[in-house]
Formats: structure tokens, sequence, C-alpha cells
């Protein structure tokens, strides 16, 4: 059996499989202030009754790191930056002990001009009197040549317990997303640490010795102890468990679009072949461009409790939500009231409904019925068109080579998958308005959990190899070697290959979720004076996003039937009823 | 977030498989160092910077400019049209006001390829600027361009395409032709008769450095452009004048492109060529793109940049000064003969023979022109090459009045094919060609 576990912003969702079923299901309310015990409740509710032994993996997505930078609330970090010429680093300031050193590497590693240790120790002291303990340390091209990141952490070492260096996060060249990336890696490396290891010890006190895993941003799962090391990969892993939830029933055949409307917003991602489309650089955390390899997804506020207003004859949908809909107590009328009004929702307030709507059609002098469609079909336009606003970037993606540029894939999605609160609802008027054909997502109130329970493991690997300089180097892997002349592409693939596949075990991968796949395969001829005198080879691996073997092919059925033959749970699969946000799914025995 | 203080676009297409040969200098590994210094300074995330993918240019944009011999697809390859559909992206961008300025980092280059194509000549093989700004007149209605070719090599080829047309202001600085490649590019050569003047030429000596260049923008470039007053400046942005290109003698710098850029303020920069793919062009596009944006630019250089050892003597100085000063003069005198020249009907001739040094072919041309006192004249080209391949191509400009247009069907119509492998027939006025074989 396998837990799944998804914090969201108002709902905490656990579920339980096994056999290809869901056994259980749970929803609690979050309690922002009190994370560590509502994911407890719920992993209490959980694995109530459950034999310890029957469980092989917990898999937890948590807004824990995103709440604490959202609120602030990271302890002090110093972060050293040695760039040489181009853009003036002081751009960058990040924090309020920020520090620019020299030193200089160039595109190709090579050492321009050498750091000056007297000024890092300087700054070493500085931390030491001000009590700075956590650090990053990022250099321009330290993905080229990590020698100063590395120098660096060795001197800062001796006033901080945790200096993180840029290149051990991403080897993707980008120097302002690197300071970026390794500030919020030694940012919430504490609060992610503190987190886990208490959920770990009470579920070992409990008996539950279980290995946890974390979600990731891209939507894989790596496990605790290796999160340690880049616990900023597991910042902003929502969307992605919502995605995944998504992913069994995804068109083997064609493009998926998928919706996840919630209650303030609507978050929208892709799918190509079966797999989640990837950001391709690194996603946005906290309005901060990261190297964070993270889902493609975009956020709109268009979602169930948005405000529906008239202003100046036109309806408004949105940006804001000022509480629930007026169904459930509300004080604005929402798209959800329009639910109720069409007699689509269930267990809310309908009359409430009807008066939030009534001063809407008057302004607008139609019935209240009329209103309610309208509202609705507001709603499912701007979420169609923030659609196509994102399939047309990823499709204007730009591309470097001739080959690329002329076979140009473009998107072209042939069902859109919908889940979250009200996505029956809109499934239909998406279907219509689109002429795609639209369902919503079996389980779609706890798909979230059921994603992050099936995710399996991603990992990268980025090689760089120049026999010019005669060196082989995969910075995230802290990998170095020498290679000689006939070193190449082949070789390097299969280095990187190598590297990969002990990448993934390190972070809890089963042998059977790793399907390498190279994503970068570049060998160019370095020519000098008209001769060759080295290749500079480029190369990427990967895993990429998608279920363990076991779920991959769970078929919709064997969600919608569920029988735990010892523990008698009846689970709650109309898809025709609107799950309120107050009602608890758990009928626990 | 960074942000520039003007919304600008790039097109960036480095052809990580496409080479003239392995070896040769236009090869895969071009731009690679220059993609790694704009991704790691992380360009393409500053706000107000954005990256669009390169069109594909249409047998019908080279018709306007070009007369390929037998036809477009022979002397093309996709990377050509990419390259110049690229800067056709940038332009349309820019005239649909969606930024105000952009820059295409594309290859292979373009200035080298004149009216009539046989063959590649300097790297080139069709002539992106023309093919855009051609591109841009007819889709939006430009008329006045000015190009300003700051490539090493003379812009010989977008000289030639320009030569008759006094609506194209062609300004081209580069290392004097009688120490570079392809030869050309005097203080003399100053257009042809209905356009005398249009053409300027500033030949600098070898290792004119930051200031020499510097000096010829502000004294003779700004000053021309000022009063040509174009709709649209355009940079032929060649790299190869930095003081580490393996294949000139001057001693320009990322620092000094970047001033020129900022002073010059061009609405489009298209790449030509720049072969230190190391240690220079990495430098010189994030310094171009930042001035192009607006921002600061000081800190960007080379990591062995030593301004001081750099520095021109006396002697080149005093050259410099003279080249501006005849500049001045041509720009000053070409009106009067363009009136001159077009005051009544006449035909102008001129023969030449035009090497293709890549494909190692001689062409062997003859052209003529019947200005015109209403529009800018009839052009007709007999050319040949040594391979014996003969064509006729006749050329109604833009903007011609009815009788020159008539008069150029005539000569299309009326003319045997005895002879001739093919002739042409490419009218502005109503954007149309012709081939009769
Ligand atoms: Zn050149
Ligand atoms: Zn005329």
């Amino acid at each position: 059996m396998i837990i799944g576990l998804d914090v969201g912003g108002t709902h905490t969702d656990g579920v339980l499989i096994g056999n290809g079923c869901i056994l259980r299901q749970v929803k609690v309310a979050t309690d922002t202030c009190n994370l560590f015990d509502c994911v407890c409740a719920c992993l209490d509710k959980i694995t109530r009754d459950v034999p310890p032994q029957a469980i092989r993996r917990a898999v937890l997505s948590t807004t824990l790191t995103t709440n604490s930078i959202a609120e602030g609330k990271l302890e002090n970090i110093g972060v050293v930056v040695s760039a040489g010429p181009g853009i003036d680093p002081a751009n960058y300031r990040i924090g309020n002990h920020y520090y620019c050193v020299s030193g200089s590497i160039d595109h190709r590693g090579r050492e321009v001009q050498p750091l000056k240790e007297r000024e890092i120790e300087e700054i070493a002291d500085i931390f030491l009197a001000e009590n700075i303990r956590r650090a990053a340390v990022i250099s321009k091209f330290s993905v080229r040549n990590p020698g100063h990141e590395l120098q660096m952490a060795r001197i800062l070492a001796r006033s901080c317990d945790i200096v993180v260096p840029g290149h051990s996060l991403s080897a993707t060249l980008n120097f302002p997303r690197r300071i970026a990336t390794a500030w919020l890696s030694a940012a919430v490396h504490p609060v992610h640490k503190m987190f886990f290891e208490a959920v770990r010890e009470s579920l070992k006190s409990k008996g539950f010795e279980i290995p946890i895993y974390v979600l990731k941003a891209d939507g894989g799962t790596m496990s605790f102890e290796a999160s340690l090391h880049t616990p900023e990969q597991t910042i902003f892993s929502g969307p992605a468990a919502s995605v995944l939830g998504a992913l069994p029933f995804a068109s083997s055949t064609g493009d998926t679009l998928v919706l996840d409307i919630g209650g303030t917003t609507t978050d929208i991602a892709v799918f190509v072949d079966r797999t989640p489309l990837l950001e391709p650089i690194g996603g946005e955390v906290a309005g901060r461009r990261t190297l964070v390899r993270a889902l493609n997804t975009r956020s709109i506020p268009v979602g169930g409790d948005s405000c529906v207003e008239v202003i100046d004859g036109d309806l408004r949908i949105g940006p804001h939500r000022h509480g629930p809909a007026m169904a459930y107590g509300g004080s604005h009328p929402t798209p959800t009231d329009a639910l109720f009004v069409l007699g689509k929702a269930l267990n809310g307030n309908v009359e409430a409904a009807r008066r939030g709507l009534s001063p809407v059609a008057r302004q607008l002098e139609i019935s209240i019925e009329d209103t309610a469609n309208l509202i609705l079909d507001l709603a499912c336009k701007k979420i169609i068109r923030a659609a196509r606003e994102m399939i047309e970037q990823i499709n204007r993606k730009p591309v470097y080579t001739v080959k690329e540029l002329l076979s140009g894939y473009k998107i072209n999605p042939v069902e859109i998958l919908t889940l979250g609160g009200p996505a029956p609802f809109f499934a239909p008027r998406l279907e219509k308005l689109t002429g795609i054909s639209t369902c919503a997502v079996p389980q779609w109130h706890v798909a979230n959990a059921i994603g992050a329970a099936m995710a399996k493991n991603t990992s990268e690997v980025t090689l760089f190899a120049d026999t010019q300089r005669g060196l082989a180097l995969a910075p995230e892997e802290e990998f170095s070697q020498p290679v000689g002349k006939n070193f190449d592409r082949k070789a390097a693939l299969s280095m990187a290959c190598e590297l990969l596949r002990a990448k993934c075990m390190k972070a809890g991968a089963s042998e059977s979720e790793i399907d390498l796949e190279v994503v970068e395969d570049y060998q160019f001829n370095m020519i000098r004076d008209f001769s060759t005198v080295g290749r500079n080879i480029r190369v990427r691996v990967q895993t990429r996003p998608g279920l363990i073997p076991e779920c991959r092919d769970l078929a919709q059925s064997m969600f919608n039937c569920c029988v735990l033959p010892d523990c008698l749970e009846t689970v709650n699969s109309e898809p025709e009823k609107l799950i309120t946000h107050h009602s608890s799914l758990v009928t626990s025995h | 977030m960074l942000s520039s203080s003007d919304k600008i676009g790039l097109v960036f297409f480095p052809a990580f498989d496409w080479a003239i040969d392995p070896t040769h200098p236009e090869r895969e590994e071009r731009l690679l160092y220059t993609q790694d210094q704009v991704f790691e300074e992380g360009i393409f995330d500053i706000e107000g910077i954005v990256e669009f993918k390169p069109d594909i240019a249409t047998a019908e944009d080279i018709r306007r400019v070009h007369f390929c011999v037998p036809d477009e697809r022979s002397v093309t390859t996709e990377s050509h049209l990419i390259s110049a559909g690229g800067a056709k992206k940038i332009g349309s961008e820019v005239l649909e006001r969606n930024i105000s300025r952009g820059f295409a980092l594309v290859r292979p280059p373009g200035h080298h390829a004149m009216r009539v194509v046989h063959g590649t000549r300097g790297f080139c093989n069709i002539n992106i600027e023309a093919i855009m700004i051609e591109y841009l007149r007819q889709a939006y209605g430009v008329d006045r361009v000015a190009i300003v070719d700051t490539d090493c090599h003379h812009g010989d080829g977008t000289q030639d395409i320009y030569w008759h047309d006094p609506d194209t202001l062609f300004i081209s600085v580069h290392q004097d032709g009688r120490t570079l490649y392809p030869g050309t590019g005097f203080t003399s050569e100053t257009g042809g008769p209905a356009a005398a003047g249009t053409t300027i030429n500033l030949p600098l000596p070898p290792h004119t450095s930051e200031e020499g260049f510097l000096y010829a923008l502000d004294n003779a470039i700004l000053p021309i452009l000022e009063e040509f007053k174009p709709q649209l400046i355009i940079n032929s942005a060649g790299q190869d004048n930095h003081y580490s290109d393996p294949i000139t003698d001057m001693h320009f710098s990322a620092q000094g492109y970047a001033e020129l850029t900022s002073r010059l303020k061009p609405h489009i920069a298209v790449l030509e060529g720049g072969y230190s793919i190391e240690s220079a062009l990495p430098y010189m596009n994030v310094g171009i793109i930042l001035a192009l944006a607006g921002m600061d630019y000081s800190r960007i250089s080379e990591p062995d940049y030593d301004p001081d050892s750099l520095r021109q003597g006396p002697e080149i100085s005093r050259k410099i000064e003279k080249v501006v000063q005849e500049s001045l003069k041509v720009w000053k005198q070409g009106a009067d003969i363009r009136h001159n020249n077009c005051r009544e009907s006449k035909l102008f001739s001129r023969e030449r023979h035009i090497f293709y040094d890549t494909d190692r072919l001689v062409e062997i041309q003859k052209e003529t022109l019947r200005t015109c006192p209403e529009c800018a004249g009839l052009l007709t080209i007999d050319s040949q090459t040594d391979r014996g391949r003969r064509i006729l191509a006749v050329h109604i400009p833009r903007k011609a009045c009815k009788l020159c247009r008539q008069a150029g069907y005539q000569v299309y119509d009326s003319t045997g094919m005895e002879g001739y492998f093919r002739i042409f027939l490419q009218d502005r006025t109503s954007d149309e060609y012709f081939v009769k074989k």
C-alpha cells in the first residue's frame, strides 16, 4: 500500500492506495499555522488499523516551504557572488547579506581572475559576527568550473553550518537564476528538514518505519534523505500533485490539456505523449525565476470562489476572492453560486445563492438562470483563453537547429481533463466551447493526493566535456574526470547515463522506475586555425515525470470501484455531486 | 527582476546543425560560446527582452531582391532561409510596434550577396538585410531606409543591391579594401547615376580602434543619417572588426561596439560576420543587446581587454579624418549629381567582373540603367559566368513610373532566348517576378 498526501492551501488530502484501488481517502482543513499537526492528523486517519509492514512508501507534497517564503519567515542568509565582467551582479541582490567579490571564470570554464581569499575571509568574519549560519555561494560559469564556488564554500564553512554552492543545484547556464536558486535552497533548508524529520519521527512512534518521499515541482519524487541536498526542488509541488493525478486518464494518442479548477485559481498544464511538459529553464518561485525543474503550469485567478460582479454593464469574474460562495455563507456571489442556482451543486443554501445572483441579473437585465449560465460560460472562456495563450507560448519556444525548426512540433490538444471542485460541471461547458472532448478526472476531488502517491522519481544529469581542456564535468553530481582526445559523444552519453542511474538510486528510485531518456546531445568540433583542437560535448539525460510502474496502467474503472476487504470503506465517487469545501469525505469505520 | 528601458526583441538562431564545411569559419560552433554567454548572463530573463522564433523566408521574399540562377532553391539551403527569416521576423515585430528595436543573431550572413546570385560569395548566398527590407516595404509600406554596415568587410552585396535606389542610404564602415576581401568599398564608390551619394563608403585603415570607429560614427554617419531622415535604421552588425578576429586586422572591442550601438540606435541589427567565436562574439553580442535595450553595458568586456594596448596611432587618426571628409563631400554633392543625371532619360552602363570566392567562379556583368526624370529608372543586367550560363535580368524599381514599367515588360517580352539560359523580370511595382527559360 502507498500513502499519498497533498497539503493544499485550504485542504489537506490523503489517500491510501493498494491493489490498484483507492482504499481510503481523507480530507481535512489545512491549518497553515500548524501544518505538522494537520499532516499528522491526516496520516493518522489514513493509517488507522493498517498494519505497518503493509505500507511500502508515503509521498508528501506540502506547501510548507512555499508558505515560509511567502511569509518572509526565512532566516538571514548570506549570499556571496563572484561575477567578473558582465551585467552588474548588484542587480541580483537578494536578502540583506549580499556580497560581490573578485574572481572570474570564462565560458569555457577557464579561470580569468582568481578569487581574493582575503575578501571572502572578511565576509566569513562578518557572517560570524552577525550570526549568519547559512550561506549560498555563486560564481559565473561555475557549472563549467566549480572551483571558485568550492573555494568560497571552504572559507565560509568556518562561520556557517550550511553553504550551498550554486553548481550543485543545476547545470543550466543562467547566473541570475543560479543566485536565486542557491539562496532559496539555503533558505528553506532548516524548515524543510525540521518538518520532515518530525513527520518521520511521528510515523516511527506509531510503528511506521516507511520510506518517506517528497514530491518535487517537476512532478517527480525523491527520498526525504536526498531532498536534504536540494530542498528547493520541493517548493511549489502543489500543481504537480494534481497534474499527476490526471495522468492515468490522459490520451496516449494526442496532447492533453489539464485544468485544475480550484476555489480561487485554475492551474493549467499540458501533457504531450502522456508526459507533463516542463518549464524550459526552471520554475518561478515567490516571484523569482529559478533553475528549479518544474512542470510547465500556468495559474489564472478564476475559480469556483472568484468574486462575480458587474462593472459598467460588463460581467466580471475575479481576480479577487472575497470568501466562500454565498451558498456557503459568503458575502459575494461566485461561479459556485451559479452552480447552485442551476441545481448542479448540493449541500448548500440555494436561496442564498439566488440572492447573490439576483442583483447581478438585475444589472444585466436577464433572468437569474441566464445569469448563472452566463457566469459559468464566462469563467470557462477565461480559462480557455489562458490555456490557448499558454499553448501558443509553448509552441513559440525557440529552437536552435535547422532540423528542429523545420520539423517544429506544435501542441494541439485532443482532449481536456478537468479536476478540482467544480470540475464535472465545467467539463460539458468547456467541451461545448472548445469542441474538444472534455471529461472530469475520476476521483477529481482527491486526484492531487493520488497524483502524489503514484509519482515516480525524476532525476536529471548534465554532462559537459571539453577534450581540449581534457575534462568531463557533471557539476550537480560533483563529478569531474580527465578525458582523452578520443572522448566523444557516445562515451559522454554512457558516462551520463551511468551517473543518472546512480543518482536515481540515491534518490530512492526502484530499478523499475528508471527509464533513461536523452534530452540534449550535442558534439561540436572545436576548430582553431582550420584544424581540429578538440570536441565540445554537451549531453543531458533524464528520467521524466510519470507514474510508478504499478500505477502506470490503472484504468479509470479501478478508481471507481474500491473495495478493501478488511476495512469496509465506502468511497464517494458520484461524479454528479459537488463536494463542498467543508464536508469531510472521510467515512471511517 | 532586471528590466530594460526599451522593449527589444531577439531572434537567436545559431544553426547548430549547419556548416559550409566542417572546418569553415561558418560552422556549427560559431555561435556556441555566444549562446553560453547570453544564457549565463540571463539575457532572456530580462523584463523587456523577448526572444522570437525565426520565420522561414520564402522564394517570394528572395525574388523581391535577387535574380537567382538558375532558381532560389538551387542557391540556398534551409539555413539561409531561416537566417533571412530571422531578420524578417525582427523587422515585422518592430513595424508591428511590438518591440522598439531588435537584433537578429543569425547565421549564415548575407551582406556579400549581390542582386544576381550565381553561387556563394564571402560565405553569403542571399542578402538577409535586403530580403528583410524589401519585405517590410511590401508589407508595411516603409519607404526610406538606411543601412549602416559595420562589418569589417565591405558590404559589397548590399551596396550592389541598393546601388540604384535613392531611397536606401547604404553606409559601409570597413577595413580598407586594399588590405582585405572583397577589395572594394572606396570613397569613390558613391552609388549609381540616379542614386549618387546614397552609397557612402568609409574605408578605415588597419588597426583602427574604438576611437576611430566612433569618430567616423559621430562625424560622418550620424550627421548624414540626420539629413537623410530614414524611417528605419538597419545595422549590419558584423563583428569581425574585433581585435581578436582571426581574418581581419582591426582593433574594435565589445565596449566600442556597445557604445556605437547606443549612439547609432538602429531599429534593427542583423549579425553579419565575426569569426573570433570564443574571444569576441560572446562579449560583443551581449554588449550590443544591452546597448539596444538601453541598459548599462559599462561592465561588459573581454577577459583580455586592454584599451591602452589597442589605441590607434596619430597616423591612423589622420587617415580616418580624411576618409570622413571625403565621405561628407560625397553625401553633399550627391543630390546635384542625381538631379543632373535624371533631368532627362539617358543610358548609363557599367561592366564588372564579380568573383565568387567560395564557389570559385567569375561572373561578367553588364548593367544598364535608363535614367528617368519621374523615377529611379529601368535597370537591365546581362550576366554570364565563366561556366557559361548567361542570363538577362530586368528590374523595375519599386516606385517606377508607368513608362519605365512598360519599357521593362517590353524588354522582357521582346528579348529572345538565343544565347540566354534564363531571362528574368522583377517588377517591384506589382511585386511580381517572371522567368523565361
Ligand atoms: Zn565580414
Ligand atoms: Zn520612370
